[in-house]
C-alpha cells in the first residue's frame, strides 16, 4: 500500500511516535492505540458493563429465536406425522408465546445495549474533546506555527468521531458477534455435528478476509484523512483569502487547485469503495454458501432419517440471524481500522509536550519594581540551523517608567524579540529577567499576566466590541472597559455605531477599518494594565493623529510601567529613553534620539527620509514635536 | 500594580464571566442569511446531480432488482426443498440435488448483482459528492463579499465539509436502504401470494408500526436537530480557540475559555445522549412486533398446517419472511437518522448555492482589452450598512499613466475606495468607470486583470514563495518573480531562507516577518503584471529606507502604468502626481502637491508644518483646514 500511494513525507515525519514507515500506516502502534481507547472506556464501569452484559444477553434471546421456530416447525410436522391434534396446538401456542418473548426481550436488551453502547462512546468524546481542548491551548507557538489549524480541526472533529465509534461499532459489535457465532456454535455442533460445522463453515474464511482488509484500510483511513485535510486547506486559504482572489481575478486558478485535489481524494475513495464492496460482498457470498452447504447435506440427512426437519429449520434460522451481522462484519472491521488511525492522529496530539511551559516548583511571578532586563539573548527558530540565528546578544534593561524604542527593517527580528517577554518562544541563549527573575523560572500564568503584547497582526474574535475589549479580563465592570477604549481613541467611534459596543466586528474583524482593528487590539491590552507593555508595530494603521492621542492618553499608564514600542515611524520612539536599531537579529545602533541623530549612522538616514522631504523648509521636526507630550521621563 | 486588583471582583468559582462566549456570535444569523433564496427541494436538486450518471444507476437498479429477487427466492428455495423433497410421500434426493444446485446459482447471481450494486453506487456516490462539493466551492467564488465579510469561513467550510461528509454516510448505504425497500416490497408480494389471507394476518402488524412512527418522528427529529446543533456549535468553538490562540495564551483565557467550552460541550453530550435515546427506543417496539408476526405465524399457519389448509414449507418460509421482513424495517429504523442527517445537510448545501450573486456579470458584460488603465468615481455614495454612508459623492479621476496618492485618517474611507475600483462591493449611487468602462457593464476577470493590488492584510497562501509570488499569473517565469522580488527589495531576504524561492511558507506565511509578508504580496501585485495598481498601505510595516529603495526601483518598473496610492507616512506619496485628502468619507481636498502648496489649504498646512506623516497635525488644525477647503468651493 505504501508503495502504490507514496506516502507523503508529512506523513513520514508525523507529529511523534506515530509516523507512517513503509510497513505500517503508524508505526506499528495499532495496538497500543485501541488499548489505550479500550482503557479510556474503563473510566465508565458501570455502563460499560451494562452495555456488554446486555449485548450478551440480546444474543442469547436472539439465539433463542431459531430454537422456538425449530420447536414450532416439529409440532406441526409432529401432528401430520401421525401426533395428538390438542398437543400440537397447545405446543404451537407455548412455541407462539415464547417467539414474542424471546422477541420482545431481544429487543429490549439490544436497545439498552446499543444505548450504553453509544453513550459510553459520547462519554469518552467529551472527556477527549475536552483534553483537545485543554492540550490546544496549552501548546506553543512554535507547534501552531508548524501545523496548519485545518489539519487539527480535521483531528478534533474528524479524528474524534473515529475514537467514539470505536466503543459501540467495532468493541461491542465484537462481543455481539463473538457471542452469536461462539454460543450458535456450540448448541449447533452439540445439536448436530456435521451441520454444525457446515453452518460455521463460513467463519474461517470471513476472519481472514477481515484481517486483511483491516491493515488495507487503516492505510486508506491514513491517506484519505490526509488528502481531506490538504482539500480543506486548499478551500479554507481560498476562502480565507478571498479578498486576494478576487482582486487577481483568481478563480480559475484556485478551482484548478481544487480539482487537483479533489480528483486526488476521488482516487483514493474509489480504492475505498473498492476494498470495501470486495470485502463485504464476498464476505456475504461465503456465508451463502455454508447455507448451501447446510440446506443440501441437512437436506440428505433429514431424507436419510437422521435429523428431523424441525432440526433443519432450526439451522437454517439460526444462519438467517447470522446474515445482519455478517453485513456489518465490514463495518466492524472499518471501524477498528478507522479507529486505530484517528486514535493515533488523535492521541499524537495529546501527548506533545509544550516547549514552552513551567519548570517544576515555578513560582508566581510578583512584580516589585518591574525591571525588563535582556542578557546576551540569542534565539533560533529552529535548532538545526543555529547559523541562521533570529536574533543574537540582545541585551538592555528597562526599568519603570522608561519606554524603549525599537527599529530595524522588515524581518530584523523586533517582533521575535516581543514574543520572547512573554515566553511564547524560550530563548536559546541567554536570559531575560524580570525583577531579576529569570522569566523561564516562574509560572506562565503569572508572567503573561504581567506582560501585555499588542501583536503586529492582532486577532479579533467574532464577537461583539465589548466582548473583544474585555477579552484578557471579562470581569472587568464598565468602566474599565469604556476607560480603555477611550485611551485607544476608539470610544468616539463605537459610541457613533447604532449597536454601540454590542456591534459584531466580523470574522477577524472585516468590518473594521485596519485602523480599527489595531485600536481595538490596543484597547484590550492596555485595559489590563499590565507592567510591562509592549506595542508591536501596532499603530501603522492608525494615523499620527490618531496615535498621538493614543500617546497622551496612556502617558499616566506609562509611567509606572515599562513600555516598548516597535514602530517604523520616528516620531512615535523619539522619546524613548533608548532606541535600538536593529539588523539582522543583531543590535547595530543604541542610544537616545538626539545621540543616534548625532552619530549620523541608520537611525539618522531614516529620520532624513521621514522628516527631510527632499526640499528646504527649515523647520525642523524636533520643533514640531515640542508641543507633545513626552512620556515617560 | 494594587490599583489593578481592586477595580477586578473575584469571580466565584464555577461563575461563568458576565463579557466572554467562546465560538462565534452570530449563529443565529445564519438561518437569516441563507434561509431567504431557498426553494426546499433537496430531493429533486440531488436527482440533477445524479443526472450525468444516468446509464450507471441504470445498470446499479438492475443490479438491486436483481440481488432483490434473489434474495426473496432463496427461502423459495428452502420451501420447496422441505415440501417437495423432504416431506410428501417420495423423499426425493434428486430433487434435493437439483434444488442444491439452483441455490448455487442463486447466490452466485446474488454475489454478482450484490457486487454490481454496492460497487456502482459507491462510485457515483463519491463522484456525486466531489460534483456536490465542487459545485459549492465554485458558486462561493462568486459571490459578493458583503456576503463573505457576514459569514464566518468556518461556517462555510463545515458546510463545505461536514454536511457534504454527511450526505456520504448516506449515499453509501442508500443502496441498502433502497434494496431494503424493494425487499420490503417483493416480501409482502411474496406473502400474499404464498397465502393470502396468512399474508394479511401477518402485515397486520405493520399499521401499528405506522402509528408508532406517527408519535415518534416529530420527537426524534427535534432531538436529532438539537444533537446536531450543539455539535456544530461546540466544534465551531474549537476551530475559533485554534486560530486565535495565540491572543488565549497572551491573554491568559485559557481557564475561562476551557469552563466556556465545557458548558457547550456538556450540552453537546447532553443532546446527544437524548437522541440516541430516540433511535434507541424503536428497537424494542420493532422486536416487538416482529415477534407478534412470527406467533401470529406460529399459532394461525401452524393451526392451518393442522387443518390441512397449508403446506408445512409455506409455514417454515413465511417464518423465514418475517424475520426478514422486519430486518429492512429495523435497519431503515436505524437508516433514518442517517437519512434525516443527509436532508438536513442537502438542505445547507443548495442553501450556499442559491446565495444569490449580488454582483455578476451583466449578460452582454464586455471584456476590457485596454493597456490603457484610467480610474474615475463620479459621485459615488456607498456604505455596508444601509442608512450609513461611508462614501459620500467622492468624484475624481485618475488618467492613464498618472498616480494619485489617497491619504486621510483612519476610517476615513480610503480602503472602500479601491475595493470599489475592483467591484468588490455594489455602490449605492454614482458610477465608478475603469478604462472608460463603468464596472457593472464590464466582466469581472477582465476587470481583475486591468488591476492588480496589494491589500492592506497581507495574505499568503501556503505553499513556496515562488508560487505565492506568481500566484494565479502560471505563465510568469522564474525571471519575472525574481525582478518582481528584487524590486520591491524581497530578493535578499527570500535566497537568505532556508530552500530559497522554494521555502514553503506556513500558514498565511507565518514564518515570515510581517514586513516580508507584505514585500512578497507585493512582489504577487506586480508580476500580475496589470495596466493599473493599487497600494493599499503597501509599505506601513516597513521602515523608510528599505521604502526608498523599493520607490526607486519601481519607478522603472511601474513607467506608464496608473496608480493609486494609500499611505499614511508624507513621505510616501508626496511623489505622487496628484493627492486627494479624504475625511469621513469626502473628498476635501485634491491636487498634485505644487498645486495643494500654492493653494495654501490643509495639505500646504501640512507641508510646511512639516511633519513626518499627514496625520501628525492636531485635530484643530484639521477642523480649521476643513472649514477652508469648504470656503475655497
Ligand atoms: N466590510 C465592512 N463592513 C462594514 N463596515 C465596514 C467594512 N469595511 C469597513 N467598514 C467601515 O467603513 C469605514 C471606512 O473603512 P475603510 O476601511 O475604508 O477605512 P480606511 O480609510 O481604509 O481606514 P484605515 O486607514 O484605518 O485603514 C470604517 O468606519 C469601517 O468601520
Ligand atoms: N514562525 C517563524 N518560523 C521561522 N522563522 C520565522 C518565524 N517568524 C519569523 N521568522 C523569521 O525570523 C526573522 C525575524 O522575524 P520578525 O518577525 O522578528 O521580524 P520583524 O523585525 O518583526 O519584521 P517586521 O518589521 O517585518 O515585522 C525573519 O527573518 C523571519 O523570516
Ligand atoms: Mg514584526
Ligand atoms: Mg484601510
Amino acid at each position: 500500500m505504501a508503495a502504490r500511494y507514496g506516502v507523503p513525507d508529512r506523513l513520514r515525519r508525523g507529529l511523534g511516535p506515530f509516523a507512517a514507515t513503509d510497513d505500517d500506516p503508524r508505526g506499528g502502534v495499532e495496538f497500543t492505540v485501541l488499548l489505550r481507547i479500550a482503557r479510556l472506556t474503563l473510566r465508565y464501569p458501570w455502563q460499560v458493563l451494562i452495555a456488554v452484559g446486555t449485548t450478551v444477553i440480546a444474543a442469547f434471546f436472539q439465539l433463542m429465536i431459531p430454537q422456538f421456530l425449530g420447536d414450532a416447525v416439529d409440532h406441526a410436522h409432529g401432528f401430520l406425522a401421525g401426533g395428538a391434534e390438542a398437543d400440537a396446538r397447545a405446543a404451537l401456542l407455548t412455541a407462539a408465546g415464547f417467539l414474542l418473548g424471546a422477541s420482545a426481550l431481544r429487543g429490549l436488551f439490544t436497545m439498552l445495549h446499543n444505548y450504553f453502547g453509544d453513550s459510553v462512546g459520547h462519554c469518552i468524546a467529551n472527556r477527549l474533546r475536552m483534553d483537545f481542548y485543554r492540550q490546544l491551548q496549552r501548546l506553543s507557538f512554535s507547534f501552531f506555527d508548524r501545523v496548519h489549524t485545518g489539519e487539527l480541526i480535521a483531528r478534533g472533529m474528524l479524528d474524534l468521531e473515529g475514537v467514539r465509534m470505536f466503543f459501540n461499532t467495532a468493541l461491542v459489535r465484537l462481543v455481539l458477534l463473538a457471542t452469536l457465532i461462539g454460543t450458535g456454535s456450540y448448541l449447533l455442533i452439540s445439536a448436530d455435528l456435521v451441520l454444525g460445522l457446515l453452518s460455521l463453515s463460513f467463519v474461517p474464511f470471513v476472519a481472514w478476509r477481515s484481517s486483511v482488509a483491516r491493515l488495507k484500510l487503516r492505510w486508506m483511513w491514513l491517506l484519505l484523512q490526509d488528502r481531506m485535510a490538504m482539500l480543506t486547506q486548499v478551500m479554507e486559504e481560498n476562502l480565507g483569502g478571498i479578498r486576494v482572489v478576487r482582486a487577481f481575478a483568481a478563480q480559475p486558478h484556485e478551482m484548478r487547485k481544487f480539482d487537483e485535489s479533489s480528483l486526488k481524494a476521488l482516487a483514493l475513495a474509489y480504492d475505498r469503495v473498492g476494498i470495501r464492496v470486495r470485502n463485504t460482498t464476498v464476505m456475504t457470498f461465503a456465508y451463502f454458501v455454508a447455507m448451501g452447504l447446510v440446506l443440501w447435506v441437512g437436506g440428505l440427512r433429514v431424507i436419510g432419517g437422521e435429523i428431523t426437519v424441525g432440526t433443519l429449520a432450526e439451522f437454517l434460522a439460526f444462519m438467517t440471524i447470522l446474515q445482519m451481522p455478517v453485513r456489518q462484519l465490514g463495518m466492524m472491521v472499518n471501524a477498528f481500522a478507522r479507529a486505530s488511525i484517528c486514535g493515533g492522529r488523535f492521541f499524537e496530539v495529546l501527548d506533545l509536550e509544550p516547549r514552552v511551559r513551567d519548570r517544576p516548583g515555578a513560582e508566581e511571578l510578583v512584580i516589585r519594581n518591574g525591571v525588563l532586563r535582556f542578557e546576551d539573548v540569542d534565539f533560533a527558530f529552529t535548532e538545526d540551523d543555529g547559523a541562521h540565528k533570529a536574533l543574537s546578544g540582545i541585551s538592555f534593561e528597562a526599568r519603570p517608567g522608561q519606554t524603549i524604542g525599537i527599529v530595524g527593517p522588515p524581518g530584523s527580528g523586533k517582533s521575535t524579540i516581543a514574543h520572547l517577554i512573554p515566553r511564547f518562544y524560550d530563548v536559546t541563549g541567554g536570559r531575560i529577567t524580570i525583577d531579576g527573575h529569570d522569566i523561564r523560572a516562574v509560572t506562565l500564568a503569572s508572567l503573561r499576566r504581567a506582560v501585555g503584547v499588542v501583536q503586529q497582526d492582532s486577532f479579533l474574535f467574532t464577537a461583539s466590541i465589548e466582548n473583544n475589549v474585555a477579552y484578557g479580563d471579562p470581569w472587568a465592570v464598565d468602566e474599565r472597559i469604556a476607560r480603555a477604549n477611550r485611551d485607544a481613541q476608539l470610544h468616539e467611534y463605537v459610541g457613533r455605531l447604532p449597536m454601540g459596543y454590542q456591534t459584531l466586528v466580523g470574522e477577524r474583524g472585516v468590518s473594521l477599518s485596519g485602523g480599527q482593528r489595531q485600536r481595538l487590539s490596543i484597547a484590550r491590552s492596555i485595559m489590563l494594565e499590565p507592567a510591562i507593555l509592549v506595542f508591536d508595530d501596532s499603530t501603522a494603521a492608525i494615523d499620527a493623529a490618531t496615535e498621538q492621542r493614543i500617546r497622551a492618553s496612556i502617558k499616566d499608564l506609562a509611567a509606572k510601567r515599562v513600555t516598548i514600542v516597535i514602530s517604523h515611524r520616528l516620531s512615535s520612539l523619539m522619546h524613548a529613553d533608548e532606541i535600538l536599531f536593529i539588523e539582522e537579529g543583531r543590535i547595530v545602533e543604541r542610544g537616545r534620539h538626539d545621540e543616534l541623530i548625532a552619530a549620523g549612522g541608520r537611525y539618522k538616514d531614516l529620520y532624513d527620509l521621514q522628516i527631510l522631504p527632499g526640499e528646504d523648509t527649515g523647520i525642523r521636526f524636533a520643533d514640531a514635536g515640542g508641543d507633545k507630550p513626552t512620556e515617560g521621563a | 500594580m494594587a490599583s489593578l486588583d481592586a477595580t477586578k471582583t473575584a469571580p466565584a468559582p464555577g461563575e461563568r464571566p458576565p463579557r466572554a462566549v467562546v465560538g462565534s456570535q452570530i449563529s443565529h444569523f445564519e438561518e437569516e442569511m441563507f434561509g431567504r433564496a431557498f426553494d426546499g427541494r433537496v430531493i429533486r436538486r440531488f436527482l440533477t446531480f445524479l443526472r450525468p450518471h444516468r446509464a450507471a444507476m441504470a445498470v446499479a437498479i438492475a443490479c438491486v432488482l436483481v440481488f432483490t429477487a434473489t434474495q426473496v427466492s432463496i427461502p423459495l428455495l428452502i420451501r420447496s426443498a422441505i415440501d417437495h423433497a423432504l416431506l410428501g410421500e417420495s423423499q426425493d434426493s434428486a430433487l434435493l440435488h437439483v434444488l442444491a444446485l439452483g441455490f448455487a446459482a442463486v447466490i452466485a447471481v446474488n454475489y454478482a448483482a450484490n457486487f454490481g450494486q454496492e460497487m456502482i453506487v459507491g462510485r457515483i456516490a463519491e463522484r456525486v459528492l466531489i460534483a456536490l462539493r465542487r459545485g459549492m466551492f465554485e458558486h462561493l467564488q462568486h459571490v459578493s463579499l458583503s456576503f463573505m465579510d457576514r459569514t464566518e469561513v468556518g461556517r462555510l467550510m463545515s458546510r463545505l465539509q461536514g454536511d457534504v461528509n454527511a450526505m456520504q454516510e448516506f449515499l453509501e448505504t442508500s443502496v441498502f436502504a433502497i434494496g431494503d425497500f424493494v425487499l420490503l416490497v417483493g416480501i409482502v408480494v411474496v406473502l400474499l401470494i404464498l397465502d393470502f389471507d396468512l399474508g394479511l394476518l401477518t402485515l397486520s402488524v405493520v399499521p401499528v408500526l405506522l402509528v408508532v412512527r406517527i408519535v415518534w418522528l416529530p420527537r426524534a427529529r427535534e432531538a436529532f436537530l438539537r444533537a446536531r446543533e450543539t455539535n456544530s456549535i461546540a466544534n465551531g468553538a474549537l476551530a475559533e480557540s485554534i486560530h486565535g490562540v495565540r491572543t488565549v495564551q497572551g491573554m491568559i483565557r485559557e481557564r475561562v475559555n476551557y469552563d466556556l467550552y465545557d458548558d457547550l460541550a456538556g450540552n453537546n453530550l447532553r443532546a446527544h445522549l437524548r437522541a440516541t435515546k430516540f433511535a434507541q427506543v424503536m428497537v424494542p417496539i420493532v422486536d416487538l412486533l416482529t415477534g407478534s408476526a412470527m406467533a401470529i405465524v406460529v399459532v394461525v399457519g401452524g393451526a392451518m398446517v393442522l387443518d390441512d389448509a397449508l403446506d408445512l414449507g409455506v409455514m417454515v418460509a413465511f417464518l423465514f419472511y418475517v424475520q426478514r421482513f422486519f430486518d429492512p424495517i429495523r435497519s431503515l429504523t436505524m437508516q433514518y437518522r442517517v437519512m434525516q442527517r443527509a436532508m438536513a445537510s442537502g438542505h445547507r448545501a443548495f442553501e450556499v448555492m442559491d446565495v444569490p450573486l449580488e454582483v455578476d456579470d451583466k449578460p452582454d458584460a464586455v471584456s476590457l482589452e485596454t493597456r490603457e488603465g484610467s480610474i474615475e468615481f463620479r459621485d459615488v455614495t456607498f456604505g455596508y450598512v444601509p442608512g450609513q454612508p461611508v462614501l459620500k459623492n467622492v468624484s475624481f479621476r485618475v488618467a492613464p499613466g498618472e498616480t494619485v496618492a489617497l491619504v486621510g485618517p483612519t476610517g476615513s474611507g480610503k480602503t472602500s475606495t479601491i475595493s470599489l475600483v475592483h467591484r468588490f462591493y455594489e455602490i449605492w449611487d454614482g458610477q465608478v468607470i475603469v478604462s472608460g468602462h463603468d464596472v457593472r457593464d464590464v466582466t469581472q476577470a477582465s476587470l481583475g486583470h486591468m488591476v492588480s493590488m496589494v491589500l492592506q492584510e497581507p495574505f499568503l497562501f501556503t505553499g513556496t514563495v515562488f508560487e505565492n509570488i506568481r500566484y494565479s499569473t502560471t505563465q510568469a517565469t522564474r525571471e519575472d518573480v525574481e525582478r518582481a522580488a528584487r524590486a520591491v527589495g524581497a530578493h535578499d531576504f527570500i535566497v537568505k531562507l532556508a530552500d530559497g524561492y522554494e521555502t514553503e511558507l506556513d500558514q498565511r506565511g507565518g514564518n515570515l516577518s510581517l514586513g516580508q509578508r507584505q514585500l512578497v504580496s507585493f512582489a504577487r501585485a506586480i508580476v500580475a503584471d496589470a495596466p493599473i495598481l493599487v497600494l493599499d498601505e503597501a509599505t506601513a510595516n516597513i521602515d523608510s529606507y528599505s521604502e526608498m529603495l523599493i520607490q526607486n526601483a519601481l519607478a522603472t518598473l511601474l513607467k506608464g502604468r496608473t496608480g493609486m496610492v494609500i499611505a499614511h507616512r508624507l513621505a510616501t506619496v508626496r511623489n505622487a502626481d496628484r493627492i486627494i485628502v479624504l475625511q469621513d468619507g469626502e473628498i476635501i481636498e485634491t491636487g498634485t502637491h505644487t498645486e495643494l502648496l500654492a493653494r495654501g489649504g490643509l495639505y500646504a498646512h501640512l507641508y510646511s508644518l512639516n511633519y513626518a506623516s499627514f496625520d501628525d497635525i492636531p485635530d484643530a488644525l484639521i477642523r480649521k483646514a476643513a472649514s477652508q477647503a469648504a470656503i475655497a468651493t
